[in-house]
């Protein structure tokens, strides 16, 4: 037997062994997920024996190297982990943007000490991070933002506004970009960490369609940040921004879960009984496009990992994952019929899939919108012509 | 197994690719054979030429003197087809039959295979009655005759049929037309006696033959695997010929893609060149987003049916009908951004239309492969 063999065999009987019936079940929705943090209280017993046993594992960051949390699993064993979680439906044990988001970025830009420091305390869960980058008036063209830090020496005091921050009333900390050159827009940004408890940051929950808040308004009032708790270079945070963005584009369009979206016409087939045939040649072709865009995830993630990516792919992937989950629950939808709607009843799941129907709006907006998204493919992909 | 080329098949992509681009170019072979009126479709010497490179062989055993690799360089070669929309026998012959051959008894692959690897013997593949592919049902019958069978009845679009020195025909030999059980497959010569073509010329310039079997003989030893137990052999050398023509499809979403996005960096119009124009851009960017995962299922397809993998026929359906839709979005969008000038026969743009919808019919459309989706699926 092959090590990469005798792996999988392991990992299989350490999943059989760890893992519980219930967190073999799909989450119903973001809320059902663990995300850890210092006020973070488990939904069930199985939720914490399953986070706490891939804890121990390393296995909520398995390719980190183990100094930093992770198993230090080779990437031809990460994605056996991937296959074999796929296979049981196994969830993630730990929902966090400090996996997604700000881990990839500290891997690359951060200092030793800072690696040691807080990729440890995201691995095991202990810190819930958020993300300040949108400014109302700063979307989709991020370089504009106005928060500022001024420099006091061994300090800034950070003023301004941010927007759309996922669970910022819920997190422990955050990562933000704030201006510190007003003369040059982009090599005028630095990337900053801060403790939310600080005097002078406050948050005010958004309430959405959905009828959830998952994003707030933040406010920065004269909030005092240690001159050490940066990122890459002063006034180079727009370095460390665009390569986490391209993570978290990654993120959202759903890449790295290779059998997220696939399949559902069998699933909603089961829930709906009989199906008109216009409803089933649409979940076909959903399907279609669905399986193919799993085989455009793995294909992307394999190349990503010997650099054989294009920079920009992961604008095509967000892009194109976006589109299709929205589409995904617009069939949800049709096929659950007037069930679907019900806002809160049993039947519906307490509304979820309303719910999630309408966050998925969300994803063709946040971490960039779609036309964004088209436009860099059209310039840096396909080469067109600025205009 | 990583969802790109290695080192060896990258090699193979850049001779394939040279190759296509100086032999297979559309002036050299399409339009010349087309402008010519040829009988064919296509020109032998190419089909020699591709023979000298090793091209014809890919998918035949090196123990029948082939070079013994998978459905990922046979894709490679047809996407570099594709993309310069080069007229062969390599699907038909080098794919399909082959496939079907490779299941084949030691009398009949030494009877063939030589000839197609050599580059002087051309197949074709009758499965479909009807306008539309419909392999579930065979109503072509093959009776027991002597030692042999008595082969009757009509098949439609066999590609090539007319070119052909031998034909693999899928047959009934027991059971009601729509059983899965019954068929059987035979390796039908050119001149076999009650053997007819009515050779018709498609949209794209390819020839392809409506073939009336009248009570045609056949030996025993025409058939290719077992009797009554064909399906699974034509099922697997069906499942062949839909990726192959998936990856065809790729190579001429590429290149019609290719044509029109180059064209969108030359062409002014309003003071400005047209690709400086959002809604364009927009439309070109999606465009190349369908192109990117058509390619990337098309591989992953390959990739199965290679490793013999249970889901590998579910994915060359997902290949066909993805790439279906991609290569159609492709050739719309190159013909309409081209404006005037695409509509016109000096421009090539129409052309890699054409080969298009011959190819998204060809082994079942997008809808026919979606359908099939979910039947796979359950629902």
């Amino acid at each position: 037997m092959s090590d990469l063999e005798s792996f999988r065999a392991e990992t299989r009987a350490w999943l059989e062994a760890n893992c519980p019936a219930e967190m073999r079940e799909p989450a119903q929705g973001e809320d059902d997920a663990y995300w850890g943090g210092r006020n973070a209280t488990f939904q069930s017993e199985a939720q914490k024996a399953w986070f706490e046993a891939c804890r121990d594992k390393g296995y909520t960051v398995p390719a980190w190297p183990r100094e930093y949390g992770g198993a230090g699993l080779s990437p031809p064993e990460a994605k056996i982990l991937r296959e074999e979680m796929a296979r049981i439906n196994a969830r993630s044990p730990l929902s966090s943007f400090g996996i997604w988001m700000l881990g990839p970025a500290l891997l690359k830009f951060g200092t030793e000490e800072q690696k040691r420091k807080y990729l440890n305390e995201i691995a095991r869960g202990e810190i819930r991070w958020c993300q300040g980058y949108s400014e109302p008036g700063s979307g989709s063209d991020l370089v504009s933002l106005q928060t500022f830090g001024e420099d006091k020496g061994d300090h800034w005091v950070v003023n301004g506004q941010k927007i759309w921050t996922s669970y910022a009333d819920k997190a422990d900390w955050i990562f933000c970009l704030v201006r510190t050159d007003k003369t040059n827009k982009y090599q005028g940004i630095t990337f900053m960490l801060f403790d939310m408890a600080s005097p002078g940051v406050s948050t005010k929950p958004i309430l959405l369609i959905s009828g959830n808040s998952p994003f707030c308004e933040t406010f920065f009032d004269d909030v005092k940040v240690p001159k050490d708790q940066f990122v890459g270079e002063i006034n180079r945070g727009w370095d460390v921004a665009k390569y986490l963005l391209g993570h978290e584009r990654e993120m959202i369009s759903g890449a790295d879960n290779s059998e997220r979206g696939a399949g559902i016409g069998a699933m909603l087939k089961r829930q709906a009984g009989e199906m008109d045939p216009v409803l089933r040649a649409e979940l076909a072709m959903f399907d279609v496009d669905a399986l193919a865009f799993s085989a455009m995830g793995e294909k992307f993630l394999d190349e990503v990992k010997v650099g054989k990516a294009h920079p920009a792919q992961p604008n095509m992937m967000k892009y194109a994952g976006t589109e299709l989950n929205k589409r995904r629950h617009e069939l949800v939808m049709a096929a659950g019929g007037s069930a679907a709607l019900e806002w809160d009843s049993e039947e519906s799941r307490g509304g979820s899939a309303a719910r999630s129907w309408l966050r998925t709006k969300a994803n063709s907006i946040e971490g960039g919108t779609s036309e964004v998204m088209l436009n860099v493919i059209a310039k840096r992909i396909l080469e067109l012509p600025g205009a | 197994m990583p969802l790109y080329h290695d080192d060896d098949q990258t090699m193979l992509a850049d001779t394939a690719s040279q190759f296509m681009a100086e032999e297979g170019a559309i002036a050299k072979q399409l339009r010349h054979w087309r402008d010519r009126e040829c009988k064919d479709g296509f020109g032998h010497a190419l089909w020699k030429q591709m023979a000298e490179m090793g091209f014809t062989g890919i998918l035949v055993p090196e123990a029948d003197g082939g070079l013994g690799m998978g459905h990922v360089e046979a894709g490679i070669v047809l996407e570099e087809i594709g993309r310069n929309l080069t007229p062969s026998p390599f699907l038909t012959s080098s794919v399909i039959a082959a496939s079907a051959l490779g299941q084949a008894s030691d009398d009949l692959r030494g009877r063939y295979l030589p000839g197609l690897i050599a580059g002087d013997s051309v197949f074709a593949v009758a499965i479909d009655e009807g306008a539309k592919h419909r392999p579930e049902r065979i109503a072509t019958r093959a009776e027991k005759s002597g030692n042999g069978f008595r082969l009757s009845g009509r098949k439609d679009f066999v590609v090539q049929g007319a070119s052909a020195d031998m034909i693999v025909v899928a047959a009934r030999t027991s059971g009601a037309e729509d059983d899965a059980d019954g068929v059987t497959l035979f390796a039908v010569p050119k001149d076999a006696a009650g053997l007819d073509h009515d050779a018709v010329r498609l949209v794209d310039s390819s020839m392809a033959s409506h073939l009336t079997l009248d009570g045609v003989e056949l030996d025993g030893d025409a058939v290719i695997g077992e009797v009554d137990g064909g399906r699974e052999v034509l099922s697997r050398m069906i499942d062949a010929g839909r990726v192959g023509a998936a990856a065809e499809g790729v190579g001429v979403a590429r290149g019609a893609m290719a044509m029109t996005v180059d064209y969108l960096k030359q062409r002014k119009q309003f003071g400005k060149l047209i690709g400086e124009f959002q809604a364009l851009q927009h439309r070109a960017a999606h465009l190349y987003s369908e192109v990117e995962i058509a390619r990337a299922v098309t591989i992953k397809a390959q990739q199965l049916l290679d490793a013999g993998a249970q889901n590998a026929s579910l994915m060359a359906s997902v290949a066909k009908a993805k790439v279906g839709k991609a290569a159609s979005l492709a050739v719309k969008e190159g013909v309409q951004m081209h404006g005037g000038i695409g509509m016109t026969d000096e421009y090539d743009i129409g052309l890699y239309m054409k080969r298009d919808r011959a190819l998204a019919e060809f082994l079942g459309d997008a809808h026919y492969h979606a359908g099939r989706v979910a039947e796979l699926s359950g629902y």
